[in-house]
């Protein structure tokens, strides 16, 4: 936020939401039992053709945001903050939703539209809802409660940010119908829904899945929610990710057609789709013929471009680098949602800031490739890839004449034809099997009698209603929850202990006090992350690490991420531990913030009035590293505003440097100086002040001293008009240059201080 | 069963189709997997479709389940769950949500029993 405290931007009050306040969840859970949700259904976002933004013109933007942080390279280009086209996804899991709402908030500001709340393991083998607000691990216990105080954050949110906010979360396991209904009632956005999910990687009985999901697909439909698949997980699954593309063609297909047959229109059916292949796999090359051929084969479909997951590990980088290469396979081929997975999933469940990153991560790529299809296409003719296309599309025909000649879906999925690691036709029988009567759920289907009736809207199947005497099947009963949203029932807390009143009770003196305590997912979780390089061997430095962290007073401390720089030479470390200490605001001292002349104001003055130099680093030192940081256009220095400087070099006695100025006409001195022992700086920054008061020219020059250990306060006391310490930038020193000459000519407001 | 990748010998009927033609035949295989699919949605329920009637009448959760669990352990799930209740908010005149409430508390079974035996053969 620092940089947009300088460009003097403040944010406003927006809704119910202070831009410049916590979100209260006090406000959040009060009358939660009363919240209804303001829309249903999906929303895309809003294309903007050949949008003028700033000094550019983009071909794949949509609608800008109310309130957002603009990406740090922003400053360089007026702050502006291009929004892509497409849907920007963030997955949060922590487990607690009080503590994932602040998480979204941040996500939205950093472009997120489309927040997907990841279900606690275990949850979908429940059979039936849960209610309440449970902790979870790795995701939160979806219920009514948590759902309808997400969605209400959100719509705080996103009146904040100034743009929809798609909410998601899944549609499976062995409450799939319950589950669409509730959605459909609470105002959820989007959902995982594909029976083939539950089947391999739930282990729930296949029968009952596919009977499920018709129900559930056409409830979701009813409410207008988008619909993603699951097929991607073969490829997170499968030994040899790349050699499952046939299958995956065959996955998409089957849930696509079958939520069709459900009654959901094509426009809201997503396939998730990952490029299945990470360097140092020549991966672009390998993706490309894949999204084209699934491209070519669902054009009528939504397609959600997911990253690749299969092969990431601790190291952030590297993940980042893969996602990037996976978004240049979206910008090449199309994408109407663009998913994004967090550096850091290689090695926890995702952080705050993590996801911050990794929605920073998707907007900068595809922002940066905004219209590469204008001057970059690809080669349909080419031959690797149009022979690799035809052959991908033949070897998933090829896996559909196998089921149909094998006995279709049921007698496919018992004899392993599916998460197989080789290439279909291939098989190296290592695939997932299940059998039809088995898993959770096994045996509960049963068959509609003659009579069968559901008095309620939007069901699926048989349903043996009155003839002709209704509208609405719900007549029958004076209406449904899908049509009447009065009819919705609320159940609050059914236990004591594990909700979020007991939770928040926990963290509410870091509240009630303002205590500032790190936290990466929970409030006052504590911890934090220690980078450090050892020059140590792998294993050496890992356990060194731990000592090192004990000795910051870091508790359980683990090693997150460790790489080897060089078998000997040393490792580097990321190491996290939980610091057991809070700060109080009340009691820090911060100094002033300083306000810089902005750049474009610089050069104008510059222009406007010309501005000399004369430098020298004096006395017997011959140090000139940090005036030329100062001075030289190629570090960033002040000449870049044009500012015209005359450096006379190293060891300079400070008369010389004075008469310099006089002889050259200079508006300001720059005088480079260590600290010594025997205060040869102290004398050097009098003696020159003095001497321009004899010669009368103290009030015509700013004279400004620098040195590592110099500050402001000490060179004001010994006659200068500013000094500089160690890390001073060019752009500190010309505003306060402009300033101070702004202040002589009655223009400003007087010399900042520094 | 492991099998060597054999694609070149199993394509030869697909070589001369053209990529359109490949498409066709794609999708046409796709909706021969899936129709028996849906066939067997549309004639069959589950508890939790059954439970999700109950919720789009209105009903709460912990009501839906009780009164499912027992419309299932009586074996009369495919006459719907919501037939049941509303069989007995007609006979007893009253909403359908007070007339699953009453189910859930074990009252009013008898009804149910009378219209459609006491289960086991749907």
């Amino acid at each position: 936020m620092a940089s947009d405290a300088r460009q003097g931007r403040r944010w406003g009050t927006a809704g119910e939401l202070e831009s410049e306040r916590k979100i209260d969840l006090r406000q959040i859970l009060d009358g939660i039992r009363y919240y209804r949700p303001r829309r249903r259904g999906w929303t895309w976002r809003t294309p903007v053709a050949d949008q003028r933004i700033g000094p550019f013109t983009y071909r794949e933007t949509s609608q800008g945001l109310r309130r957002s942080v603009p990406l740090p390279a922003a400053k360089y280009f007026g702050n502006i903050d291009p929004q892509p086209d497409c849907v920007i996804t963030t997955e949060i899991a922590s487990g607690r939703f009080e503590d994932d709402i602040r998480r979204m908030r941040m996500a939205a500001w950093h472009g997120a539209d489309h927040i997907m709340v990841i279900r606690t393991a275990g949850q979908s083998h429940m059979d039936s809802l849960l209610e309440g607000t449970p902790e979870g691990v790795g995701g939160i216990a979806v219920t009514r409660k948590q759902v309808r105080a997400t969605r209400k954050a959100l719509d705080l949110i996103e009146d904040e940010v100034g743009r929809p906010i798609n909410f998601h979360s899944y549609v499976s396991g062995v409450a799939g119908p319950e589950m669409a209904v509730m959605f459909a009632e609470e105002g959820v956005n989007g959902a995982h829904q594909d029976p083939q999910y539950n089947v391999l990687y739930r282990n729930i009985n296949m029968v009952r899945s596919f009977v499920d999901a018709a129900v559930a697909k056409q409830v979701m439909a009813a409410a207008t929610m988008a619909q993603i698949d699951g097929a991607h997980n073969a490829n997170a699954t499968a030994r040899e990710a790349w050699k499952v593309m046939p299958e995956l063609l065959v996955q998409h297909a089957i849930n696509c057609a079958y939520s069709v047959k459900a009654g959901m229109p094509k426009e809201s059916i997503c396939l998730s789709t990952v490029p299945p292949d990470a360097s140092p796999a020549p991966s672009v090359r390998m993706d490309l013929p894949y999204a084209v051929a699934l491209r070519d084969l669902f054009g009528e479909y939504k397609m959600r471009a997911q990253q690749n997951t299969r092969y990431i590990e601790s190291c952030g980088r590297e993940a980042t680098v893969n996602h990037v290469l996976n978004m240049l396979v979206s910008r090449l081929t199309t994408a109407d949602i663009q998913s994004t997975i967090t550096p850091d999933e290689g090695r926890n469940v995702p952080w705050h800031y993590n996801n911050v990153h990794a929605c920073n991560t998707a907007r900068q790529t595809l922002v940066g490739l905004d219209g590469l299809r204008e001057v970059v296409k690809v080669d349909r003719d080419a031959p690797e890839l149009r022979d690799k296309v035809r052959e991908i599309k033949e070897r998933a025909v090829l896996f559909l004449e196998g089921m149909i000649r094998d006995g279709g879906y049921f007698a496919a999925v018992e004899q392993g034809y599916f998460v197989d690691s080789g290439c279909y036709p291939e098989t190296n029988d290592d695939g997932i099997f299940r059998k039809i009567d088995g898993g959770v759920g096994a045996g509960t289907v049963v068959e509609r009698a003659d009579d069968y009736l559901a008095p309620v809207c939007h069901h699926f199947g048989v349903n043996h209603l009155p003839e002709g005497l209704l509208e609405r099947p719900c007549d029958l009963i004076g209406g449904c929850t899908l049509c009447d949203e009065e009819l919705v029932p609320f159940i609050d807390e059914l236990d004591p202990e594990d909700n979020v009143n007991v939770r928040l009770q926990r963290t509410a003196e870091l509240r009630e006090k303002g205590l500032i305590k790190p936290e990466v997912e929970w409030a006052g979780d504590g911890f934090v992350v220690v980078t450090m390089f050892l020059p140590a061997a792998e294993r050496v430095a890992e356990f060194a690490a731990l000592e090192l962290a004990k000795a910051m007073n870091l508790e359980e401390p683990e090693v997150i991420h460790k790489q080897v720089m060089h078998p000997a030479e040393g490792t580097l470390l990321e190491v996290r531990g939980r610091l057991e200490a809070t700060v109080d605001p009340k009691t820090l001292v911060i100094p002033e913030e300083t306000h810089l002349v902005s750049e474009d104001d610089i050069c104008t003055f510059v222009k406007r009035y010309g501005l000399k130099c004369v430098a020298a680093t004096v006395g017997n030192d011959e140090h000139s590293v940090g005036m030329r940081e100062i001075i030289d256009i190629k570090h960033g220095g002040i000449e870049k505003y044009g500012i015209v400087c005359v450096y006379l070099g190293t060891s300079v006695p400070v008369e010389k440097l004075l008469d310099a100025a006089i002889e050259h006409a200079a508006d300001v001195v720059l005088l480079s100086t260590v600290i010594t022992h025997g205060e040869v700086h102290r004398q050097n920054m009098e003696k020159i002040a003095d001497l321009a008061a004899e010669k009368g020219v103290r009030d015509k020059l700013l004279l400004i001293s620098g040195g590592t250990q110099v500050t402001y306060e000490l060179a004001r006391s010994w006659g200068m008009d500013a000094g500089f310490g160690r890390g001073t930038k060019g752009h500190q020193v010309a505003s306060f240059m402009v300033e101070a000459l702004r202040a002589r000519r009655g223009e400003g407001e007087g010399a900042a201080a520094t | 069963m492991a099998r060597a990748d054999e694609y070149l010998a199993w394509r030869t009927h697909l070589a001369d189709l053209t990529d359109p033609q490949l498409e066709i035949r794609f999708w046409e295989l796709v909706e021969q997997v899936v129709d028996p699919l849906i066939d067997l949605a549309r004639t069959h329920t589950s508890p939790s479709i059954e439970r999700s009637v109950l919720m789009r009448m209105g009903i709460d959760s912990l009501t839906c389940n009780a009164v499912v669990g027992e419309i299932d352990k009586r074996g009369l799930l495919g006459h719907g769950a919501g037939h049941v209740v509303l069989h007995c908010a007609q006979t007893w005149d009253v909403d359908v949500r007070i007339a699953a409430e009453r189910l859930a508390r074990g009252e009013g079974w008898e009804m149910v029993a009378a219209k459609w035996g006491d289960g086991y053969g749907v």
